[in-house]
This record gives structure tokens, sequence and C-alpha cells, in this order.
């Protein structure tokens, strides 16, 4: 758990999966506790398995978004100005049914449930996520920071003078625990 | 993780929840699956027994262990090694405690006349100076129940005055480094404190990216 008091957040990372039939009791601690102690607003960050999309979701972007009800009407308009896109739901039963659609967040672990579970507890969530591939997930954590920091502004984007983006990366500090992500150095001996 | 260049390592998947797992608890539980499971949980259950003082009290068995004030543990079966043939002898040491637990890896038992072959978690304190304990722990802990042995063994000692050392191994594939692991001298030692140790530490700390992991971590 980290915090920055002066900015009143505070972040959880989950680091671990979860020990087998644990994450349900899991989700329930965690959202009784986000209720206790009155926490204002909670943002998941998550991420769902980019092979898994359809044929729209792979063209644009693949960014998303989803809102409890209770922070649809607090920022729910802020969201149509940034321009972005509200998870799509899919049909419960493909082929059969399209009408009946449900929302679906394959590779996205306990997302949904806290998602779900949070409509029903009156918490103003909101899920932030992208599609991702197994592999090199770095540049998806940029994307996934940029995209956040566009909505709370915690970093102020310097504009460049030579892109006019609002590419923030430069600003945020890499952790140490990704040196050596994939493996040590190379023996000498294998030349 | 790659032990070495070139390796194919197939990943846990990372979202922390398989799908199938998910699809599998979506369904009810019934009765006998409540059953089931609440019988498989009280078998994970560890028991902590100390035996301090044979025909003493159990408030004063109490008391001796709120004494305590050097506590060093040794997890998996290197450093539970290098306890018998370094520290352990039964001049100065008497057993005071043992665990025991069963998990799909191993089983331990009441007994304390253990051989270095078999798993077994116990508790010994130095004759001369009570106020110090040792502990072998060479069986492994599951992470279910990693949780339940720090409360069953640390609940009964007192926290301010406690200095805690804890003794594990790492194979050196393991250890994340710029260069080969190939041609690093081995062994060495690495560390990790609290803020709270205040003393010298003898090797130089653990460098980040590597962790530590399971009963010594917890």
């Amino acid at each position: 758990v980290y915090s920055l008091p002066s900015k009143k957040l505070a972040v959880l990372q989950i680091r671990s999966p979860f020990i087998k039939n644990k994450y349900r009791p899991f989700c329930q601690t965690l959202l009784s506790w986000v209720k206790s102690s009155k926490c204002a607003r909670v943002v998941l960050l998550s991420s769902s398995h980019a092979y898994q999309r359809d044929d729209e979701q792979l063209l644009g972007t693949p960014l998303r978004y989803l809102l409890t009800p209770d922070l649809e009407k607090a920022v729910g308009g802020l969201m149509q100005e940034l321009k972005w896109k509200e998870m799509e739901k899919v049909a419960a039963y493909p082929g059969i049914n399209d009408t009946e659609k449900v929302l679906h967040i394959p590779g996205g672990g306990i997302t949904k449930l806290l998602f779900t579970e949070s409509c029903s507890k009156g918490i103003q969530m909101a899920v932030l996520l992208k599609f991702c591939s197994e592999g090199d997930n770095i540049p998806d954590a940029f994307v996934l920071v940029n995209y956040l920091n566009e909505w709370l502004q915690l970093i102020k984007s310097e504009v460049s003078a030579s892109n006019n983006s609002t590419d923030t990366s430069s600003q945020w500090k890499i952790p140490s625990s990704w040196r050596l992500l994939f493996g040590n150095g190379l023996p000498p001996a294998l030349f | 993780m790659a032990t070495f260049f070139g390796e194919v390592v197939v990943a846990p998947s990372r979202a922390g929840v398989d799908d199938e797992e998910s699809a599998e608890e979506a369904r009810e539980e019934t009765p006998e699956d409540r059953e089931i499971r609440m019988e498989l949980e009280k078998k994970r259950e560890i028991d902590v027994l100390w035996t301090l003082k044979s025909g003493a009290s159990p408030e004063s068995s109490a008391d001796e262990l709120r004494a305590c004030s050097k506590f060093i543990i040794a997890i998996g079966r290197n450093a539970a090694a290098f306890l018998s043939s370094f520290i352990l002898d039964s001049v100065c040491w008497e057993v005071v405690g043992v665990v025991k637990l069963w998990n799909e890896w191993c089983r331990t038992s009441n007994i304390t006349n253990v051989l270095p072959t078999d798993s077994f978690c116990l508790f010994y304190r130095l004759i001369s100076d009570p106020t110090v304990l040792l502990c072998q722990c060479s069986c492994y802990v599951a992470e279910d129940q990693q949780f339940q042995w720090l409360e069953k063994v640390f609940g009964g000692m007192r926290k301010e005055s406690l200095q805690v050392t804890i003794l594990s191994t790492c194979p050196v594939a393991d250890y994340k480094t710029q260069e080969s692991t190939l041609t690093l001298p081995s062994p060495f030692l690495r560390a990790l404190k609290t803020k709270e140790f205040k003393e010298q530490v003898c090797c130089p700390l653990l460098e980040q990216p590597n962790i530590v992991r399971d009963l010594p971590a917890a």
C-alpha cells in the first residue's frame, strides 16, 4: 500500500495471485473497508485480453472505462468531454440471442467482481482498462497511467513544443522492480 | 521465471484469477461442498505445542514465551541443517516446542526425535539463557498456512525488545543481476532488515529487483 497525503491518494498494488477460492472473500473485505473508511472514490486500473476483442474493438483506442451509477452522476459528463470509450457489453449467448448483453472482462481477474459489487453497494468506482497481450507490458503501463492522468491530472502534462502532445511518459519514475524483468545478463561463454 | 537464457517457461495467469476458477466459484456451494471445504480447512490448521517445562502451569509457560528476547528462525532444509551442524547440541539446547501441520507437500508430527531427512518444525531454547529461542523449520508451510503459523508462533511473544533473525536459502539461479549467474562465486549472503533493526548487518543488503518469498517473506 502506498500513499500520497498531499493528493489524498492511496494506492493498493496487488502483486501476487490469490489463494485458491479466496478471491471472493478478498473482494468483500476490500469493499467493506472502502465503505467503512469512507473512501470517496475508487479507481481500478485493469486490463483485458487483447485477443478476445471483437472486430469493432480491434479498431481505434485500446482504452476503456466503466463507472458505477454513483460515480456516473458525478463525472459522467467529464468522460464525454475527454472522448473516452465505455467498455462495451457483449451478448450473453452469442449467436443464439444477441439482445441480452452482459459485462465481460476476460483476463481482468477480480475487476468485474469488484465493479458489480461496487455498483450494488453504492460505491463510487471507475474502472480504467487497456486491452493488452502477454509479454512486455511496460509500454501498456505507461499508456494506462497517462490515461488515468488525463482525468486525475496527477502530473501536469508539459505540452511538448515539437509535437503538441500531452504525453507525460518521461515524467513518470520507473520502479526498480522493473529491472531485469526478462532474466539476467547473458553468460559470456555463450559467445 | 526463466532461470537461463533460452528456457521456455509457461507463465501462470497474471490476472490473478483463472477464468476456469471464476466459473467454478460462480456455481452455488452445496452442503456437501461446504462440508468438504470445512474438513479440508480443518486438516490444514496448524497446531503449535509448547513444552516449555514439564509439569509447569500454562501461565508460567506463557510468561516464559513473553520473555523471549532473541528468536532465530531457520527456514528450509539448508538453513535447518546449518543450525544442526554448527549451533545445536543436546548439552546447551533443549526442545521446547513443535509445530504440527499438514499440506500437499509435507506432514510434520508431534515427535521431537527427528531425523535430518524428516520434515519438521521444532523450537529450542538455550539452557544458559532461556530468553533465546531457536526454530528449525524444514517443512514447507503453504501460502494459506503462513499467516496462521505467524499468529500462533509469535502470538505469545512481546514485540518490544524482541530481536528476530531469519535464516534462509535461495538458488543462485534465482538471483537477478546484470551479469550472468554462471560465473558468480557462490554461496554468498544477502540481507533484509526492518527499519527498527539498528545493529550492523554482516553482509550487503539484498538489491532490487530481487525478492524474498514464502514463510521468510511473511
